[in-house]
């Protein structure tokens, strides 16, 4: 018995519950969640030292043996991804307590927040195909109810596009699943890994890679694919924008690492090369997005979908430094992209605006505001020694050893104009004297009216704290991508792990 | 029996993103519930359909005799017509709020937030 496998979902489940039963007391609800995302955090590490050590570890519902119940499989890349569930869960609570409106909190904020992660971890934990889609929904369900919660104008139209998208990609993964079922007759991962190689018919193979390709790439905002993100992103509250940046579009990242390592390799050639053009136009087409943007959330959310092209880009190269750089980067950028997110909150909460032309002065009256956000600003356009540099480098090295030189060439550009959004956006908030036009700047010049201004604080400073660690004490961080990486690239590990001694 | 279900599947598919791509919100909705009713009915068809087989385990055997009907398909449908029971209710509650907040069901009026 391995308790740690179970409690990352088991927790936020359970805090939900208790949430709802404590509806009417906002106070205990807050407690409850940092009590509940700190605990997550806890289990996560637990999780990641007993992976590490193992290598594998399973468990399987009701006892059942593997082919036949639903397996929850933890390898070292869903360990890394649940211990960082537990950071942005933590941050999130803690900066929710000063940031959240009264009124989101008396309507379930807290519930919701705990279901979203627990569907977040269950996501990354299972092993079974059809209840990957129902993790999916899980989370898919909370985070429409977060995401409209308040029933703002904008709110109401970035949901309709954001519930529309998520839908039909539900609905194709759930038509994919369909298809492969009929074609393997199972629907454990191991299961499916080992039986897809005798499918008489390989290019019907092909296709329902494709459509997982689509789905995923919907969740997880890849080109052509990613509209709805920066059409919806940018409305709800800050806390749950960042909690969205930091860890949704990751899980379909992580969707599509663990299907296309694991189960759709028979036609790399085709499957990969196409995942490497949508990987170069997705970091493009998002960054050029971001160029075009003067408003402070929709420019961090057209960068989340370029950063998720760097990430498409270390699975599509498929060599074992490659996929290295993308678990690394998906690391790196969880944690610094959230940390953008709850800077720009706290700007807003000084200053009431998201407008670059209404803002600025920020430098001069806060400065440790603008040194925490210079340093996952630089970090997110890859500027050594922050931990966005050693993610890009290893990236953009794998791609020079891989020869796709158009490739490399685009990753760098993009990175140069990551540059330039992040210095649009430090010269326009920070450096710009502030415009005459606004008034109400006894926030920013004196001292903040605020009861929990610390909570704004605490986050912003554990991330930027994570993201000089990641950068300035690399080794460990890159040990566990390249253990990752040795296992994703070894089907045959997690497919005996899983069935152990019921291989054919 | 299946080529006829496979055209019906095909059918739905076809009607569900046509309403989709109409500008009411209503509309959107109704394409949306046919789509994941195409998705279930597709899962239905293509695991294989046994007729007048039912998996049951006579009197004193271990397992069933004979080919049955495969009851895996019918658990995942009924879990994914649960959750789209759950989803569609969310998504009426959505459009009626939106049509109340921003005053119109065109989708062509809802272009604020878009870049």
């Amino acid at each position: 018995m391995s308790p740690e496998l179970i409690l990352p979902v088991l927790i936020p489940l359970t805090a939900g519950a208790l949430s709802l039963s404590l509806w009417r007391s906002v106070r205990y609800q807050r407690i409850l969640a940092v009590l509940a995302n700190a605990l997550l955090l806890w289990t996560g590490i637990w999780l990641l030292m007993s992976t590490t050590e193992h290598g594998f570890i399973t468990m399987q519902m009701g006892s059942w043996p593997a082919p036949f119940s639903i397996v929850f499989v933890s390898d070292v890349l869903a360990a890394i991804m649940i211990v960082l569930t537990g950071i942005i869960g933590l941050a999130i609570a803690i900066y929710s307590l000063a940031s959240t409106p009264r009124g989101h909190e008396k309507f379930g904020y807290y519930p919701l927040m705990h279901l979203l992660l627990a569907g977040v971890a269950g996501s990354f934990l299972t092993g079974d195909i059809f209840n990957l889609f129902v993790w999916f929904e899980v989370m898919l369900l909370a985070s429409f109810a977060l995401l409209t919660l308040g029933g703002e104008r904008a709110q109401m139209e970035g949901a309709i596009k954001y519930v529309t998208l998520n839908l039909f990609s539900s609905a194709i993964f759930l038509s994919a699943v369909g298809l492969l079922y009929g074609m393997v007759g199972t629907l454990n991962m191991a299961d499916i890994a080992q039986k897809v190689s005798q499918v008489e018919d390989p290019g019907m193979i092909t296709v329902v890679a494709m459509m997982f390709m689509v789905s995923f790439g919907i969740k997880a905002a890849a080109f052509p694919l990613f509209f709805w993100l920066p059409a919806s992103y940018h409305t709800p509250q800050v806390a749950v924008s960042a909690l969205f940046a930091g860890l949704l579009t990751k899980v379909g990242v992580y969707a599509l690492f663990r299907m296309f390592t694991l189960i759709f390799t028979q036609d790399v050639d085709y499957t990969h090369n196409i995942l490497l053009w949508a990987a170069t136009a997705t970091m493009l087409t998002g960054v050029l997005g971001a160029a075009a943007q003067f408003e402070f959330r929709r420019i961090l959310s057209f960068h989340i979908v370029s950063q998720i092209g760097y990430m498409m880009l270390g699975l599509a190269l498929y060599t074992p430094l490659a996929i290295i750089g993308g678990v690394f980067y998906i690391m790196h950028h969880i944690i610094v992209k959230t940390n953008l997110f709850l800077v720009s909150g706290f700007v807003y909460r000084l200053l009431g605006s998201y407008e670059l032309k209404d803002l600025g002065s920020v430098y001069k009256y806060r400065p440790l505001l603008a040194v925490l956000f210079l340093i996952p600003a630089l970090s997110l356009a890859g500027i050594p020694p922050l931990s966005g540099f050693f993610a890009k480098f290893v990236i953009i090295r794998a791609a020079l050893e891989a020869e796709a030189y158009v490739v490399t060439f685009v990753a760098l550009l993009v990175g140069l104009l990551t540059l330039y959004s992040m210095i649009k956006i430090w010269a326009e908030v920070f450096w710009k004297k502030i415009p005459d036009h606004v008034h109400n700047t006894e926030e920013l010049k004196g001292k903040l009216n605020e009861k929990h201004a610390w909570a704004y604080y605490v986050p912003m400073v554990g991330l930027a704290i994570c993201t000089l660690i990641i950068g300035l004490y690399g080794q460990p961080i890159y040990e566990l991508a390249e253990m990752s990486a040795k296992q994703l690239m070894n089907p045959q590990l997690y497919i005996e792990a899983v069935l152990g001694g019921n291989q054919p | 029996m299946e080529s006829l279900m496979a055209y019906v599947v095909g059918i739905m598919f076809t009607a569900a993103f046509y309403m989709m791509l109409r500008r009411s919100i209503v509309k959107l909705v109704i394409g949306l519930m046919m789509l994941s009713n195409a998705a279930n009915l597709l899962i239905f068809v293509v695991a294989g359909m046994t007729r007048g087989a039912p998996p049951l385990i006579p009197d004193g055997a271990s397992g069933p005799v004979g080919i049955v009907a495969d009851p895996l398909p019918q658990a995942l449908i009924l879990t994914a017509i649960v959750i789209a029971f759950g989803v569609l209710a969310f998504a009426v509650v959505l459009i009626r709020r939106a049509y109340e907040v921003v005053g119109t069901d065109d989708l062509d009026q809802m272009k604020d937030t878009d870049t």
